[in-house]
């Protein structure tokens, strides 16, 4: 395989003119100056467009009656490689199964989805969200009440014949 | 009209010095902002536009972040000197603004009122004598912190500016010596009367004077006393907070200054185009020039002639600020020898050569009788245009003209090189890879 190089024959420096270079240099400031290229994102006010596989801070699907719908099968503390989904399971009554403690540490998580990907119930999924910043570190441990409250949309990620995971 | 005198003087010499001086700072204060915009834009990035409307109140919150912020002393430095030299750098770059006028008269009930605080007879020389003495401060800085990158920037400040004020005072005697008098109103008053701003008779002297006030306020390419990538900052390495921001308000009061001398000396202060404006005190008579016969005409001063002439002179000073800026963001700094080299080598035979060549000029002129005006100016103008490309073409080693050729020259080419990974890639790599 043969190399492509481009070479630039740049005038000699001793046949330059150093005004023509200054004022060529102006004049690329200055077009510059009066039309700046809008490179910058202004984050607060313009959000990025995240990827709809994007993933991030945990969502848990609920019940209409506001029930999670975690039956706390146990498999995703088993898959989850950084081991941060602590899951303490219940039965009610009705021998219906339901998480009686729940909690993701989103500063241990790895984002993998693999938790989203294992769930039965399609109970647990990450969501696409990003701005999870807190004055604590406890208050990265999201117990069951807070993964249901986030509102964010998941992740698009698996399931082909249901791609919003609906 | 009669001059105002009396209490009513008083009253009106404190406003204006409350008026200018306020403006000087709130231009300062915007050239900062200014700075960080235009490089910002320059760059494509956004500038500071948090604080208030696009971050039209950034110098208000540097201000007082400024304030509140620990001052630091170097336990080694001089404790006195150290403390007086944000002063003595502080103090000269606001006092020049005194003698600058920055408008037509101003008609009051009580008499016209001079749109400059202190119309004293010495003018330009009071600029220059206050000017060089800030050097003592940046000196005086850079040796009182014990540092030796901030004694380095002190060094290399004094010697700029001693050298450059040679070029900076010569370039100055074309102007002084066509004007007759050192006072700055009475030079905006020559040029209302040659009918062109000096900028065009005295071209040489004009870009002299440019590249010599850029050096004298240590700007870019300028900029050696505080050349960060060799002294970190320079002489103010070791000044926080107030300190620290004494020295910058100082460099963008010199800044200021040095634009609105340039708008006065060489592109006609608050003159605008026309006679409508033309106002001068002649026998303490305000007049707008002379009749036929030589009797002088009274000027009719009116307030929207002197908003409207602040304006022309806001709008020369603001360009002066922005080429300033512009040039600070475009062009590489010069290495020091080449600073020196210029200043000695080019800036002071040069100048002094232009001023025999105009001196020359105004005499011929004189001795064939022709009278101060629009064409003797444009004799000048001719003979000064010569003079600018001979110049340029000499700085320039004789490529202004040959530039575009070589420019053409330039061509991309698109090489294929075979090399030696052709036989190797073409084997089988190695199991296990």
């Amino acid at each position: 395989m043969a190399i492509s190089v481009k070479v630039m024959h740049r005038p000699e420096p001793e046949t330059t003119s150093y005004l023509r270079a200054a004022l060529s240099g102006m004049a690329l400031t200055f077009k510059h100056m009066v039309n700046p290229t809008k490179v910058t994102q202004q984050y607060p006010e313009e959000m990025t467009d995240l990827s709809p596989r994007w993933r991030g801070t945990h969502v848990m699907e609920q019940h209409a009656d506001g029930r999670p719908k975690c039956v706390a099968c146990g498999l995703c503390p088993t898959v989850c490689p950084a081991n941060c989904i602590r899951l303490v399971g219940g039965e009610d009554d009705q021998g219906n199964r339901y998480p009686i403690v729940y909690e993701i540490d989103e500063f241990r998580c790895i984002f993998c989805g693999m938790c989203q990907e294992v769930c039965p119930v399609e109970a647990i999924h990450v969501g696409r969200h990003f701005e999870n910043a807190e004055y604590t570190r406890d208050r990265f441990v999201y117990d069951l009440d807070r993964l249901m409250e986030q509102d964010h949309p998941s992740t698009l990620l698996w399931d082909p014949s249901d791609p919003a995971s609906e | 009209m009669e001059p105002i005198s009396g209490i009513p003087a008083v009253i009106a010499m404190v406003a204006k010095n409350l008026g200018i001086f306020g403006l000087v700072m709130v231009s300062v204060a915007y050239a900062t902002y200014a700075e960080r915009r235009v490089s910002a834009f320059i760059q494509d990035r956004r500038g500071p536009n948090r604080v208030g409307p696009f971050g039209l109140l950034q110098p208000i919150a540097d201000g007082i972040k400024n304030i509140i912020k620990e001052e630091t002393l170097p336990a080694t430095a001089s404790r006195f000197f150290f403390v007086l030299a944000p002063i003595l750098v502080l103090v000269p770059s606001l006092v020049t603004f005194a003698v600058i006028p920055i408008a037509a008269p101003l008609p009051t009930p009580w008499g016209v009122v001079d749109m400059i605080i202190a119309d004293v007879p010495i003018g330009i020389l009071y600029v220059l004598a206050f000017s060089s003495l800030a050097v003592y401060g940046v000196v005086l800085g850079g040796w009182a912190s014990n540092n030796k990158y901030a004694f380095l920037g002190g060094l290399r400040a004094s010697a700029q500016m001693v050298s450059y004020e040679v070029a900076l005072g010569l370039s100055l005697i074309a102007v002084l010596m066509l004007a007759g008098n050192v006072t700055l109103t009475e030079i905006v008053w020559q040029q209302q009367q040659i009918g062109m701003w000096y900028a065009f008779p005295l071209s040489l002297a004009f870009i002299l004077f440019v590249i010599s006030a850029f050096a004298e306020t240590n700007r870019l390419p300028f900029d050696m006393p505080e050349a960060e990538s060799e002294l970190v900052t320079g002489y103010h390495t070791e000044y926080s907070a107030m300190k620290f921001s004494a020295f910058m308000i100082s460099e963008f009061g010199h800044m200021v200054t040095a634009s609105a001398l340039m708008a006065t000396l060489f592109l006609g202060g608050w003159d605008l185009p026309g006679s409508w404006d033309n106002a001068f005190w002649y026998n303490g008579q305000l007049i707008s020039g002379f009749a036929a016969n030589g009797a002088p005409i009274a000027a009719q001063p009116a307030v929207w002639k002197t908003l409207l002439t602040f304006g022309g002179f806001a709008a020369k000073t603001g360009f002066f600020l922005l080429l300033y800026i512009w040039i600070r963001w475009t062009l590489p700094r010069f290495r020091y020898d080449q600073v020196m080299a210029l200043g000695w080598k080019v800036m002071l035979p040069t100048s002094l050569a232009y001023v025999m060549l105009i001196a020359m000029t105004i005499l011929v002129l004189d001795e064939l009788g022709m009278q101060y005006g629009f064409f003797y100016g444009l004799v000048l103008t001719a003979v000064s245009g010569a003079a600018t490309l001979t110049f340029m073409f000499f700085l320039d080693r004789g490529r202004t003209i040959a530039g575009a050729a070589a420019q053409k020259a330039q061509k991309i080419e698109i090489k294929t090189i075979p090399t030696a990974l052709t036989s190797s890639e073409a084997e089988p790599a190695p199991a296990g890879d």
